[in-house]
């Protein structure tokens, strides 16, 4: 239909509109690119020439370097113990209350969901949170980075959003056959909501990879640091005004070379860069995008 | 409702009057004792790790002692409140924090409008999921890579833009410590990070305008910059009003870990804002008192802007959010 009307401007600009999109596409990933490179090449060829795309001389030497250190290791094991269970301590949470609230005639049920609209207005903030977790006993535990943020308000509303829409004929049949509450979430509801629990089971793992205020906050053990906080020793506080912090800080690691760094960073996005398909999949479908417009 | 009247409940009704529509509570929880099973996990999270610190704001005015702990520290009424906002520091933060909001109003913001806009114009559906997949890749990669790229790049020891400023100016900017480029660095961080995925939003209400809309403006003889005036926009304006409703509600949040990353002690006087100083006074320097009150200072003012914000929206015709 469009074609007849299309005029030699409307081609120009079409043409430019492409070229346009595809310079900011590269950019979005060239970071990456560079990085990757960088960290495959020698430190010899990173001070020599900054600018390039593909190394001359291709050598593991971070990679393997990275692997012979201990600290760094342990940081990343520490990331892949949280990610995997503190994942499950927020799908737990917030099926299981998202489940009891979707309900509709469940007693108390109004005041529990104004009382979590409510805390997505207001917190206590940063030093009344610490404290809690500090009385708790959970400084320097993993615990500390699961359980302050079990439940996102926003992604349990949504839950229970969708479990409320399950058709109710499903459950009153299960009910009629002796099946109880329990039974009902594990052997119908569950089953029938993989997709969104998949979705979330995404989104709240690449939190918990990314995350780094928890452990800022909460962690001071160097052993029980996860990749986020190693990889900013490593990276940002080995040169900012160095002999300001640094020299002061117990943990202070020496300032390592630029491919190190490089690799650090790649082994921090590659996590990311694997499960994103996935992603792409779920919130291309219009699961997130739907709950945000309503 | 048909089965609160089971026999094993009559003994506890007997104090209170019965009326058939309203069964007792007990019978109501017996009935729904699994729910309430599921229902505590959640709720013992809500009240501990939300509504205790909630409460726990009154250490504002207290003067916390970590000897006497909470219960017996002495009442200071608004003292913490008066030395914050006597305190020169406190302009800066103000000043920094707000101008740091207006950068991101006024560059960040249009951002994903623009793209949203220039993706909406592709015709070639291939490559529109081509560049779609790969723009919203930076969203899921974390602020400390994100600061650790700038770092990387901008350094001065051997960073790619340096040798490049070297190789064409013959000098190098310590971007990293100046406070001139702090702002600039933190929108152009924001703006490589979230452009792409802040998208998704405008397209799902562009993918919702009706093609025949399009049709009958270019029998009408429209062109595409008049279609793109009269039924593009209008379509995502309340997206976009939605948005910007959001945004006032945030002003005072400037997202501490991607400042705390960038900051340090050369750029401070531009990069401080409220959050990091919270965790300095707090966490750094223990007056736990004293950074309370300035985070419940900003946490107040934060939801006077976000509800202001929605009255407005409302009075202007449209939805708002609470």
């Amino acid at each position: 239909m469009t074609k007849q009307y299309r005029s030699i401007s409307g081609t120009a600009f079409d043409i430019t509109n492409v070229i346009v999109l595809s310079v900011i596409s590269v950019l979005a990933v060239l970071p990456f690119i560079y990085i990757i490179a960088g960290s495959f090449a020698s430190d010899a060829e990173l001070t020599k020439r900054a600018v390039f795309l593909i190394p001359e001389t291709f050598t593991t030497a971070a990679y393997q370097f990275i692997f012979s250190t201990d600290t760094i290791l342990q940081s990343i094991k520490v990331s892949l113990y949280v990610t995997v269970l503190g994942t499950l301590v927020n799908l737990f949470f917030t099926v299981t209350m998202a489940y009891a609230l979707s309900k509709r005639n469940l007693m108390g049920r109004n005041l529990v969901l104004n009382l979590i609209v409510f805390s997505m207005l207001f917190g206590g903030g940063l030093i009344p949170t610490y404290l809690v977790v500090r009385d708790l006993h959970l400084l320097d535990t993993f615990w500390a980075l699961m359980l302050p943020g079990a439940i996102s308000a926003f992604n349990l509303i949504i839950v229970k959003n969708f479990f409320q829409e399950l058709p109710a004929e499903l459950e009153e049949a299960a009910k009629i056959d002796g099946c109880t509450e329990l039974g009902l979430l594990w052997k119908i509801v569950l089953p029938l909501s993989m997709p969104v629990l998949a979705t979330f089971t995404l989104f709240y793992a690449v939190g918990h990879w990314n995350n780094f205020y928890s452990a800022l906050l909460y962690i001071n053990d160097p052993q029980k640091w996860p990749l986020q906080v190693m990889l900013r020793q490593i990276v940002l506080l080995s040169q900012t005004a160095a002999g300001d912090i640094n020299s002061m800080d117990p943990n202070f690691v020496a300032p390592p070379d630029q491919s190190i760094k490089m690799a650090v960073i790649v082994i921090g996005t590659i996590p990311i860069l694997l499960v994103y398909p996935f992603l792409q999949k779920h919130f291309a479908k219009g699961v997130l995008i739907g709950s945000v417009k309503g | 409702m048909k089965q609160a009247a089971a026999p094993g409940q009559i003994p506890l009704m007997q104090e209170t009057t019965i009326k058939r529509k309203r069964p007792n509570v007990l019978g109501r929880i017996k009935k729904d004792k699994w729910l309430y099973l599921l229902l505590t996990p959640g709720l013992l999270y809500f009240i501990i790790f939300k509504y205790v610190p909630m409460w726990g704001v009154m250490l504002a005015f207290k003067n916390y002692q970590p000897f006497l702990g909470f219960w017996k520290s002495d009442w200071v009424g608004l003292e913490h409140f008066r030395v914050f906002f006597t305190n020169p520091e406190f302009y800066m933060l103000l000043r920094n924090t707000l101008i740091l909001s207006l950068y991101n109003l006024v560059f960040f913001f249009p951002a994903p409008i623009i793209l949203a806009l220039l993706l909406n114009e592709l015709r070639l559906a291939f490559f529109k999921r081509i560049v779609q997949t790969l723009i919203y890749i930076p969203h899921f990669i974390s602020l400390v890579i994100v600061a650790s790229l700038t770092y990387v790049f901008l350094t001065t020891e051997g960073g790619l833009i340096n040798e490049l400023l070297l190789k064409y100016t013959g000098t190098k900017i310590d971007f990293l410590a100046n406070p001139d480029w702090f702002r600039p660095m933190i929108i152009m961080q924001t703006i490589w990070k979230e452009t792409g995925f802040g998208t998704i939003i405008f397209l799902a209400a562009l993918a919702g305008v009706d093609v025949e809309q399009y049709e009958a403006a270019i029998t009408d003889g429209a062109n595409r910059w008049r279609q793109l005036w009269h039924i593009t926009l209008p379509s995502i304006r309340s997206t976009i009003i939605i948005l910007l409703i959001l945004r006032m509600g945030d002003v005072l949040d400037n997202g501490f870990e991607q400042i705390f990353l960038m900051l340090n002690p050369l750029n401070r006087e531009t990069a401080e804002v409220f959050d990091t100083y919270v965790y300095m006074m707090g966490i750094t320097q223990g007056a736990f008192s004293y950074s309370t009150a300035v985070g419940l200072f900003k946490a107040v003012v934060g939801v006077i802007l976000v509800l202001g914000a929605n009255w407005l929206a409302k009075r202007f015709g449209q939805s708002g959010i609470y």
